[in-house]
């Protein structure tokens, strides 16, 4: 599974018009649905199980990074999409840190290897110094899609 | 000083996803010991979140904890009773 498999291009908010955490969730599915990705029915409930779960403990952790997501029926393969802040957002983080790089992930409750393997190749590249400085740069669509395209290059 | 290794299974459906990851973190985040986990592919440090939601471990795979220090028979006991605890989610489908 390659990052650019799990993250859906057309669906990137290279700037966040949210300023808090429900509201970037929010715009993120929202951006899933308005590029057909997510049946645009599935919204309402994919909201309402992603902010579940990020009340349930913080998906922000640390270094700039959150990953809200949850497992959704209606879902065939785990959908997901980057959200850029540039002045940050609260997630509640580990750190005690803003976040600038809102990764959400929506996935098959009756595929759990494969949450597995998404999650893995995001924390893959997002471990990395680099991947998070340049993700955190990035400021259009096509340079966030360039460095996906690049990471999965990289490996 | 002592190491520890020792292996354990991981139990429930959804594996080591995103919320047993940061429970086995802050496990790992008690003990003064040096803590290695390995799906036996890869190995990161217990004690880092973002490393540990690498290993990405399914139902069924097996992981192998190293510890090293003072408390590292403590450390590597907790973890593994964590892991058979199914991270408290074995009631669940």
């Amino acid at each position: 599974m390659k990052l650019a498999d799990v993250i859906i291009g057309e669906a990137i908010v290279p700037e966040l018009n949210s300023k808090t955490r429900d509201e970037a969730i929010e715009e993120l599915i929202e951006s899933l649905a308005t590029n057909g990705v997510l049946p645009k029915k599935l919204a309402p409930l994919a909201q309402k199980a992603v902010l579940e779960r990020e009340q349930q403990a913080t998906t922000g952790i640390g270094r700039g990074i959150a990953l809200p997501h949850a497992k959704l029926k209606g879902i065939r393969k785990p959908i997901g999409t980057i959200g850029r802040s540039s002045q940050g957002i609260d997630f509640s983080a580990l750190d005690g840190k803003p976040v600038f790089s809102v990764i959400l992930l929506l996935s098959s409750p009756d595929n759990p290897d494969e949450h597995l393997q998404a999650m893995e190749v995001i924390f893959r590249h997002v471990q990395r110094d680099m991947f998070r400085k340049f993700l955190r740069q990035a400021d259009t669509k096509e340079a966030m899609t360039d460095l996906i395209n690049e990471a999965d290059e990289l490996g | 000083m002592a190491t520890v290794e020792t292996r354990v299974e991981i139990i429930n459906k959804y594996g080591l996803h995103a919320r047993p990851a940061m429970q086995l973190v802050e496990t790992a985040n008690r003990f003064s010991s040096k803590i290695e986990l390995s799906n036996g592919t890869l190995a990161v440090d217990a004690k880092s979140i973002m490393s540990v939601m690498r290993l990405a471990g399914t139902k069924g795979t097996i992981l192998i904890i190293s510890a090293d220090g003072a408390d590292a028979q403590e450390a590597a006991d907790a973890i593994v009773a964590l892991v058979n605890d199914g991270f408290g989610e074995m009631d669940e489908g």
